[in-house]
């Protein structure tokens, strides 16, 4: 039962990253677009962000695993 | 500034390796712990020729019924001559999850393929002194399993464990099979190892870990300083490093003047990729001083994520997969971060100005739980993308055992299903590869970035 409670916590955490990480990546596209001289500070940001978000969601994909 | 790295890269590394011989914390394998009296004394049921001979089936029955949680082990067969042994119980079929989960484990010995393994040195300390010796010295069985006992250690799986009983003989002794279970302890369930030696189940012991059973383990009757798979790639990987730097350090004054050329241009864009990117940005005029660090972390995770990659011998060891490892680096970034936050970090951390009192009170603590997050998800970023990575790798590779329905890895199944898995896993794999390479570089970089945005926001000037 935790095991698959900790699975449905882990594919939550990792929705929510999804969104969170197209969002990202969406919007610096937007601003590439926009912007194109600004692409290699706007790439080196939205890695930097990517990383934070996916920070967050491997804690809770850690944490299933442990609880599992 | 060449020199200041290379010296930073020699002491960082041996650092590294030392304190990684000291703590492979094994995060992904619970230790049973001294106190549960799980499979004692279970006897065998006569497939191995022992001396006593009695079958005690029905006595090991009972045993499992009064635990009532016994499961099959996960694929892990260990009969070692051919036939079952009676320490556990076992399930024969492929399991591709066991299979990655060995994977990413650090062992003992370095596995070339089948049951050719190059042996490394194993540096163990028990209550009765310490022992060196080559893990070839405990023989092979097959599938990593040793054939001896060695003053009471043995090897399971390409893993050195000890016999937690009193009553095992010193010396080297051949033993019989190894068995494996699970074990249902505070609602957790725990593996237990055991091994058939003249007709018994003794009970194993694992490495004892210093994480103080948080990730699993603790304190055991024997440490592990050996030099281990992930050691020994950590090693090739600082030789590897060393001589690359060495040889582009050397080209600047032989060659001064002149274009980059060789090594020299392979590496020196990356080193100004990082100082021009990640440091002066973060750093202003202080970049120097944390420049060295910032390269070192680089071309560390860089380099072993690179070997980590490479499917055959030298390769393959799960090093920056490894919780261990990437908490020493995580905990460089904290130490550096914490010894160099002038006046304005701390203010900003315990009293932050121009904020009312009873915010205060809230964000201060949400601060210092900050300070200590950040190298957390360094330490976890690191380890869950380049582990992910590798079960995926070992997955898609399974797919052709899944396909053909082997009874077990060893053993052949359908050949029409292998070709069909085959199919599959060989563009799977190619692709997967690919991204590896990707992410090996992006998360070098990520840690490389992140370290800088972290320290940089506590050597910033005051600006306000």
């Amino acid at each position: 039962m935790t095991g698959t409670l900790a699975a449905l916590g882990a594919g939550l955490a990792v929705i929510g990253a999804g969104i969170g990480i197209g969002n990202i990546g969406g919007k610096a596209m937007e601003a590439i677009a926009r912007q194109p001289e600004a692409a290699g500070d706007i790439r080196s940001n939205m890695i930097l962000m990517a990383a934070l978000i996916e920070g967050a969601a491997l804690i809770a994909i850690i944490l299933a695993f442990f609880i599992n | 500034m060449r020199k200041a790295i290379i010296c930073t890269f020699g002491i960082l590394f041996l650092t590294l390796a030392l304190l990684t011989a000291q703590d492979h914390s094994h995060h992904n394998h619970d230790h049973n712990h001294s106190h549960d009296h799980s499979s004692h004394g279970h006897d065998h049921s006569g497939h191995n020729h022992d001396h006593h001979g009695h079958d005690h089936s029905g006595h090991n029955h009972s045993h499992d019924g009064h635990h009532g949680h016994n499961h099959a082990s996960h694929g892990h067969d260990d009969h070692g001559h051919g036939h079952h042994c009676d320490c556990g119980k076992h399930d024969d079929s492929f399991d591709a999850g066991a299979v990655a989960f060995h994977h990413i484990m650090d062992a003992n010995q370095f596995r070339v393929f089948g049951d050719i393994n190059v042996p490394l040195p194993c540096f163990l300390k028990s209550d009765d002194g310490f022992k060196a010796m080559l893990s070839s010295s405990f023989g092979n069985a097959g599938h990593g399993n040793g054939k001896y006992a060695i003053d009471k250690y043995v090897m399971v799986h390409g893993t050195v464990m000890r016999v937690a009983d009193e009553g095992f003989p010193m010396g080297k002794v051949e033993v019989n099979c190894y068995g494996h279970e699970e074990i249902v302890k505070d609602g957790k369930e725990l593996p237990l190892f055991t091994v058939s030696y003249q007709g018994k189940c003794w009970k194993l012991h694992e490495k004892s870990t210093l994480d103080g059973g948080i990730l699993g383990g603790g304190i055991t009757s024997f440490y592990d300083f050996s030099i281990t798979k992930n050691v020994f790639t950590m090693l090739l990987g600082f030789l590897i490093l060393f001589l690359l730097f060495r040889t582009a350090a050397k080209a600047y004054t032989t060659r001064k003047g002149m274009a980059p050329k060789g090594i020299q241009s392979l590496l020196e864009p990356v080193v100004l990729f990082i100082r021009d990117e990640v440091a002066v940005p973060f750093f202003g005029h202080k970049a120097d001083k944390f420049l060295p660090y910032l390269l070192s972390v680089f071309f560390f995770i860089v380099g072993l994520n690179l070997i980590g990659q490479i499917p055959f011998f030298p390769g393959s060891g799960n090093v920056t997969g490894s919780l261990s490892v990437t908490a020493v680096l995580a905990i460089f970034t904290f130490v550096i971060t914490t010894i160099n936050g002038n006046k304005h970090y701390w203010e900003h951390i315990v009293w932050m100005p121009g904020v009312p009192a009873w915010v205060k009170i809230i964000l201060t603590p949400v601060e210092i739980m900050g300070m200590f997050i950040k190298p957390l998800t360094l330490m976890l970023r690191l380890f869950a993308n380049i582990t992910a990575g590798h079960i995926v790798l070992v997955i898609f590779v399974s797919l052709i055992f899944i396909f053909g329905g082997a009874p077990s890895m060893y053993e052949s199944g359908n050949m029409g299903g292998s070709i069909l898995g085959t199919a599959m896993a060989i563009p799977l794999t190619m692709f997967m590869m690919a991204i590896e390479l990707l992410v090996a570089f992006i998360q070098g970089f990520v840690f490389c970035i992140l370290s800088a945005a972290y320290i940089g926001a506590a050597v910033e000037d005051a600006h306000h």
